[in-house]
């Protein structure tokens, strides 16, 4: 079974209609980009997965996402542990203006997952560990998450998310801010969490989505055109719009 | 010719902004020399010390201290009231209440700014006034906590609107990144929110204390205007303000009477220009984040 079912999802911003009729399946421990131009609705998409497009006002919507079977726009769901279990990572790095520990823990606090100091400091340095950000920073946990460097602050969010444990994490254009080293670490980083966790990410960068997923899909002007392998999508799509897109013609 | 049209605009510009320097200075200069001229012939320490105030007695006696209490008593009041209102009140309008609420709310906090002193006090005096005399069983209503509450009006204003304009400037991303990590709309508005915005809140109440201290015509009719130390918030007090601006009609200009009132000025002056300062140490440090 696939984790993420979006069943004819139809997503409006006031009148303006974003997101057209969308089906997808998306996979279990692996990475699904979404790549398509400005505007198509591939961050739209993104933030309905863990429905923070609800804090916008005048969004409406139609259609199920099922996560692990259950319509995450149903009536009986929680929108706060549907968040916790869906993490999401944005565009530009957004630590809080608190420590760097404080970062880290802030989700196990929220959600009352710890409160134990030990059990906090075993996942912070954990979490931290595994953004591979934990040696450059053991020495200045608790200072300002903001004095660091753009690609760490992005590390930083990403083990913040991953402090609490969530099934699918959501990564919206998550190098757009970085200069290309970076990006390059931070791709590493994807990969090495693709085992873990079911990764979804936008971008507008159609090398990055060839370079660390599997399936890839594209979308125009709130439509989804094509859904498959990514090796299929870049060398032989099916559709046209595809094929333009992947070649550049356009976008 | 634009050359000179510039440079004429510049200078122009120039002087208003050098101008209320000029007269920042020019005040204190002027309260500092009629109240320095006080302290030569009349001890600062008596002066702040003092418990009795009979300015025109055979032997004067200028002794502030009962006032700097009653200033004290009604300003702290005045606060305990305001600020929790005050800084929830932002919250509402800046975190929680829809638009159309936010923005009806918004303005008629901002016309609480313009309703003048006097009105505040008159209203004070025959409405709450009588209701806390038959209240609380005291034989006036003209109490240091009838002038708190209606001060309290007064400071709200301010208070809201600079907090709510620094929680306000807390960038939406850090609202949307405790949603994403599950937090709950009030984890985020105490956690994050109210968090970031603090230095901007800090400022918000110390510029809203400062306009209380410095309030004078609502203290003048309702706190009672007595000039001796009190007991208790339920008796009549007097502001340092308040004896200022009752007395200075009545004394003999370069009379001691009228340099001690100067003092009285140059002390509130310097109080309130400590707590302005310490308002702008914290709106500075929100800036440089």
């Amino acid at each position: 079974m696939s984790k993420i079912e979006i069943k004819n999802f139809n997503l409006y911003y006031a009148d303006f209609h974003a997101l057209k009729n969308i089906n997808i399946y998306i996979e279990e421990k692996k990475i699904t980009a979404i790549i398509g131009p400005s505007g198509c609705g591939k961050s739209t998409l993104l933030r309905s997965i863990n429905r923070i497009n609800d804090t916008i006002d005048n969004v409406s919507t139609s259609g199920i996402i099922n996560i692990f079977g259950e319509d995450i726009y149903g009536s009986k769901i929680d929108v706060d542990t549907l968040r916790r279990n869906v993490g999401m990572v944005f565009q530009r790095p957004n630590p809080f203006p608190i420590s760097i520990y404080e970062n880290v823990a802030f989700g196990l606090r929220v959600n009352r997952i710890a409160s134990n100091k030990n059990i906090i400091d075993e996942t912070v340095e954990k979490s931290l560990k595994a953004v591979l950000l934990w040696d450059d920073i053991k020495d200045k946990l608790h200072k300002l998450a903001l004095s660091l460097t753009l690609e760490q602050q992005q590390r930083l969010c990403i083990a913040r998310v991953i402090a609490v444990a969530p099934h699918i994490v959501l990564l919206d254009e998550p190098c757009s801010s970085l200069d290309p080293v970076a990006t390059q670490r931070i791709e590493q980083l994807m990969i090495q969490l693709r085992d873990k966790y079911t990764i979804v990410i936008v971008t507008h960068n159609m090398q990055q989505a060839a370079r660390v997923s599997h399936d890839t899909a594209f979308m125009l002007l709130g439509e989804l055109i094509e859904f498959d392998k990514t090796e299929k999508i870049f060398t032989n799509p099916s559709k046209k719009e595809t094929e333009d897109y992947v070649s550049g013609r356009f976008g | 010719m634009r050359k000179i049209i510039d440079t004429t605009i510049e200078t122009i510009i120039f002087i208003c902004g050098i101008l209320s320097i000029i007269f920042v200075v020019l005040i204190f200069g002027f309260l500092f020399k009629e109240g320095f001229a006080f302290f030569k012939s009349f001890g600062i320490i008596e002066f702040i010390t003092g418990r009795f105030w009979y300015p025109t007695s055979n032997t004067p006696s200028f002794g502030i201290f009962p006032f700097i209490i009653g200033s004290i008593l009604v300003t702290v009041g005045a606060c305990i009231i305001a600020v929790p209102i005050g800084v929830m009140t932002a919250l509402y309008i800046s975190e929680v209440a829809p638009k159309g609420i936010r923005d009806v709310l918004k303005s008629a906090v901002e016309l609480m700014t313009a309703i003048p002193s006097v009105v505040v006090g008159f209203v004070g005096m025959v409405t709450l006034v009588p209701f806390i005399r038959t209240l609380f069983n005291i034989p006036t209503g003209l109490t240091a906590f009838s002038g708190s509450i209606m001060l309290a009006f007064m400071a709200m204003p301010t208070i809201v609107t600079i907090s709510e304009d620094a929680m306000r400037s807390v960038p939406w991303q850090y609202k949307e990144g405790a949603l994403a990590l599950g937090a709950t709309k009030w984890q985020t508005i105490r956690r994050i929110v109210l968090k970031a915005a603090m230095p901007g809140v800090i400022a918000a109440i110390m510029l809203g204390v400062g306009r209380v201290i410095g309030e004078t015509m609502t203290v003048m009719m309702i706190t009672g205007n007595s000039a001796r130390i009190p007991l208790s918030i339920f008796e009549p007090v007097r502001t340092m303000t308040a004896v200022v601006a009752a007395e200075m009609g009545e004394t003999v200009r370069g009379g001691m009477h009228y340099k001690s009132l100067f003092a009285i000025a140059l002390v509130l002056f310097l109080i309130t220009f400590i707590i302005n300062f310490i308002a702008d140490l914290f709106l500075g440090k929100n800036k440089n984040k």
